[in-house]
């Protein structure tokens, strides 16, 4: 634990600092490079030095791709602040390229006149060729826009190591170490925390603990002594609230919240799924985590998974699957049985690029209509998305309140964005975290029912309480035994029933259970005026560009508000009233308009969308851009 | 009288359920269902500590004639729910009742990996070679040549050995039996309560309207003695009406000889139902009639610790090492820092 004012270095250099309230980075290289370590390392530093935080790891899918291509480019990017933000920056004001390919597939993001770090070393003939660029372009002026500065990282990073007799492969291994460190010297960072990083992190391997240390100083002190960069920036503390901190991502926090519900519910958590990105993070944290009563499956199958699941939560645990939207085709057919047998179980899809395979390490939305409508007969399911990585917290522990206090299948929507980007997360008192509380059906309780052959009392599996649930009724409790499954369901006895006006109250019995849960979440809060010309509506990732897109136009006087659901099915119960005081509703959104699409069919408004499907998240300019001209073109 | 149960009193008729049983007269499920109760009641186990679960089909409306708690799930996903159900309450006796379509075609995968993990399930496989409640389609164990409304000119299908391929998966318990063959079969569903494991059990099941007689060679009582081969631990491989014929080892291959003229028991293999090696069982579980008498009885029966149990092992001892987690500790598991 550190409080957060490390000393910032003092420069003993002519070189003057340059006060900015905010920078954005991204360090690219190819997917060997260590880009991601060294990214993570410039976001724990920031956040350590009091600078609110926002991260965007942006890797191939390929493990790895071959070297020094286009294909294998991986880059992490940091937005950091002396002000709150919600978004990892729509343009970087420097940009870090280990090789072509990296400096070729980046340098589009790169603002004119900002900061071009290359690896000099990294530029022959043959690396020029793998990226495709026709002539070296360090050298034929098609830099001159930006501020380039060449170095021979590698030259330099093997001097640095020099003394270590390691092998040039071995050398070569810490040269990311170099860069971050000629980083950190751009941007006035310490180097304390990411030193005694490396100490606890290569303790048992001193050569290369050493080397590593001895690249960052290096990489820093090039920055110091050569003068080649004629400033260098502040990015003071933020205005945080006072707390104790963590950086979170998404993943971390999703498997971190259900724990925490686990705990407070009282349940054992069986956390049963089968391997696919962006989700496999959650069971990689959860696996670790045996002595809080966790239990891990690697299923054979993302039906498996599921199966699970639904056993664990029958047999009164805690069943939770998670996957990514592939998996969740797989796990429909039991989806449904979950929502006709109403047994609590937790799907988490960490939604990626689809259709199909698609894009497995980009992000998107497109899984909404899927999560509502994509199982056969009417099948309602609790939704709910997250905005923010540290709001995966918070709305795995609601799906685990819902799930357990409506007897339903709940999914929480998260995206590949959420799970992988970070942020500082004030660390909650978990005593102050709700309780969350379960019921099982007591022993013996059968005497309300009608009796069996033998006499004894029956008890009813279906028999609800004023909300329309069901009891839990756990194997293993005396007096209790019934049997359910997917065939329809006799209304209070649990018995099959084929009759057809069974079959429709059973309908719209388990649509109004849903629908209850709208009187036990949150209303719909709007931020802005509460009333004018326009509302931007969004639903989970994309919170940190519509909330900073809405506050810019709101500095410029625009009578704009944001609300934003985390909510799907139901939505807040006062979602239609809000929408209503609004002359026009624009919704953002990662996929082709499905929220739009429930907003307009359940509420009859005609919302403006402003869709992308890239892969990407919305930059706070596009957002911005479609905010001024639906105000324009309400004049 | 009380709806507790107790382990004394637990008789068949108390395993009955009120629902009215809907399979078709004559079907080989009745006899599963009365000896089924009849094994179970004598366990010692409260009723409340059995649970059943079941995928599609006729097979898999077993557990709503049962008064112990029940699933019927969706097709073929029976040993998926119920590897939930273990994992969350060891303690109970859960029984996966699936068929040869079920269990070995839509739900394949899931059986063979319940399977190699060892939970402690009991996987009882009605096997009747049709599918009987989509009204008669040949199944994955129907034999090559099976006329059916899916397969009018035969089937052409390589069948699956269920056994041989619970073998491959590394089963600890696995055995056959037959529907009408009632002592024996209440006896194999025995050894399976008693198996700490997964414990595989096929039951050849007469489907009297799309495959009536299939097996009338195994039940027929004037020749199932010839076609069937009662198998006992330790014991030689004899069979026939006379029990006069026997089995024994020809290089790897397994082959029928007449006891006498010099070939005596002691020539004959001997059924090992503990060896480490599943080799002899699955050389067994190859053998069909009509080249060879068809197995009943146990054909594996060896210790491999359940997966459940050293899942909660690894957590006992993590909790012992390193102490039961604590909220605050993993929500502080990353680099802290504190803003004043």
């Amino acid at each position: 634990m550190t409080v957060a004012n490390l000393s910032t270095p003092r420069s003993h250099s002519p070189i003057p600092v340059e006060e900015v309230t905010e920078a954005t980075i991204r360090l690219a290289g190819d997917s060997g490079d260590g880009m991601q370590l060294a990214g993570t390392q410039f976001m724990q530093t920031s956040a350590m030095l009091g600078n609110d935080i926002s991260t965007l790891p942006d890797f191939p899918a390929e493990i790895r791709a071959p070297a020094g291509t286009l294909a294998g480019v991986s880059g992490f990017q940091i937005h950091f602040s002396s002000t709150e933000i919600h978004t990892p920056g729509d343009q970087l004001n420097t940009l870090v390229a280990m090789n072509p390919a990296a400096l070729k597939s980046n340098l589009k993001d790169l603002e004119p006149g900002g900061i071009l770090i290359v690896n000099a070393d990294a530029f022959a003939a043959g690396d020029l060729h793998k990226a495709g660029y026709p002539a070296n372009p360090l050298q034929d002026g098609s830099l001159k826009g930006y501020r380039l500065f060449a170095v021979s990282i590698t030259k330099l990073n093997r001097e640095a190591v020099s003394e270590l007799k390691l092998s040039t492969r071995e050398a070569d291994r810490c040269k990311n170490f170099f860069a971050l460190g000629l980083v950190y010297w751009l941007y006035e960072r310490s180097l304390e925390p990411t030193l005694k990083w490396i100490q606890s992190k290569f303790g048992k391997n001193p050569s290369v603990r050493e080397a590593n240390a001895r690249a960052l100083k290096a990489g820093y002190n090039y920055g110091e002594t050569t003068e080649a960069m004629p400033v260098h920036y502040r990015v003071s503390k933020a205005a945080i609230a006072p707390g104790r901190y963590r950086k979170i991502t998404g993943n971390e926090a999703l498997a971190i919240g259900l724990v925490a519900a686990s705990k407070r519910a009282d349940l054992p958590l069986v956390y049963a799924t089968y391997p696919i990105t962006p989700a496999s993070d959650i069971l990689h944290q959860l696996a670790e985590l045996k002595r809080y009563g966790v239990r891990t499956l690697q299923a054979e199958d993302e039906i498996a998974a599921i199966g699970a699941a639904i056993g664990a939560s029958f047999a009164g645990t805690l069943g939770v699957t998670g996957t990514s939207g592939p998996g969740i085709c797989l796990k429909s057919e039991a989806i449904g049985l979950a929502v006709m047998t109403e047994l609590p179980v937790v799907i988490v899809d960490v939604q990626r690029g689809g259709p199909s395979t698609g894009l497995p390490t980009k992000t998107e939305q497109a899984d909404l209509l899927q999560a509502m409508f994509g199982r056969n007969g009417e099948c309602p399911a609790c939704i709910l998305a997250p905005c923010s990585p540290s709001d995966c917290f918070d709305m795995a522990f609601e799906a685990v309140r819902l799930a357990v206090g409506f007897m339903t299948p709940v999914f929480v929507l998260s995206d590949g964005y959420l799970a992988n980007g970070a942020e500082p997360w004030p660390i909650p008192d978990p005593a102050k975290l709700p309780r969350i509380p379960v019921r099982f059906a007591p022993a013996h309780v059968g005497g309300n029912g009608t009796s069996n052959g033998n006499g004894e009392a029956v008890f009813h599996p279906y028999e609800r309480d004023p909300r329309l649930v069901r009891p839990w009724a756990v194997p293993g409790t005396p007096g209790l035994e019934h049997r359910i499954g997917g065939l329809e369901k006799e209304d209070v006895t649990g018995n099959v029933s084929y009759d057809p006006a069974n079959h429709e109250h059973m309908i719209h019995t388990r649509a109004q259970k849903i629908a209850n849960i709208a009187n036990e979440i949150p209303e719909l809060s709007v931020v802005g005026p509460a009333e004018g010309d326009v509302l931007v509506l969004g639903w989970g990732g994309t919170y940190g560009s519509i909330v900073t897109a809405c506050q810019r136009a709101q500095r410029k006087g625009l009578k704009v508000a944001h609300a934003h659901l985390r909510y799907l099915n139901p939505m807040p119960r006062n979602t239609g009233e809000v929408l209503k005081r609004y002359r026009k509703v624009l919704i953002p959104e990662l996929n082709g308009g499905q929220l739009r699409m429930l907003i307009r069919a359940t509420y009859l408004i005609d919302a403006i969308g402003l869709n992308k499907i890239q892969g990407k998240p919305f930059l706070v300019g596009e957002i911005e851009a479609k905010i001024t001209e639906v105000l324009s073109a309400e004049c | 009288m009380s709806t507790l149960t107790t382990l004394h009193t637990l008789s068949p008729k108390d395993l009955a359920s009120d629902q009215e049983i809907r399979w078709c007269p004559g079907c080989g499920d009745y006899s599963i269902l009365a000896q089924m109760k009849k094994a179970l009641a004598g366990l010692g186990i409260p009723r409340e500590k059995f649970v059943f679960i079941s995928g599609i089909g006729c097979s898999s409306r077993f557990p709503y004639y049962m008064n112990t708690y029940g699933f019927h799930t969706i097709h073929g996903r029976a040993p998926a729910i119920a590897t939930g159900v273990k994992l969350a309450r060891p303690d109970l006796s859960v029984w996966v009742i699936t068929g040869d379509g079920d269990g070995l075609s839509i739900g394949g995968n899931h059986l063979i990996h319940a399977i190699r993990r060892n939970m402690d399930l009991k996987i009882i496989l009605f096997n009747n070679e049709i599918y009987g409640l989509t009204k008669g389609q040949y199944s994955p164990t129907s034999r090559i040549g099976t006329r059916t409304k899916s397969s009018p000119l035969g089937s052409i299908d390589t069948p699956l050995r269920p056994l041989s391929l619970a073998l491959g998966a590394d089963a600890t318990f696995v055995a056959r039996t037959i529907d009408i063959d009632i002592h024996h079969l209440t006896e194999t569903l025995k050894r399976a309560a008693a198996h700490k494991g997964t414990a595989f059990v096929e039951i050849y099941q007469n489907c009297k309207i799309f495959n009536d007689g299939v097996f009338e060679y195994a039940t027929d009582k004037s020749v199932k003695s010839d076609n069937v081969l009662s198998l006992q631990h330790g014991r030689p491989l004899v069979f026939g009406k006379d029990q006069n014929k026997g089995i024994r080892l020809h290089g790897l291959n397994p082959e029928v000889v007449d006891l006498g003229n010099g070939i005596a028991k002691d020539d004959l293999l001997v059924h090992d139902e503990k060896a480490d090696e599943p080799s002899l069982a699955y050389l067994l579980s190859r053998m069909v009639h009509p080249e060879f008498p068809e197995c009943i009885g146990v054909f594996r029966a060896v210790e491999r610790p359940t997966y459940e149990h050293v899942l909660n092992h690894q957590m006992e001892e993590t909790i012992a090492s390193r102490g039961a987690g604590k909220l605050e500790d993993l929500f502080a598991s990353d680099e802290t820092w504190i803003v004043e």
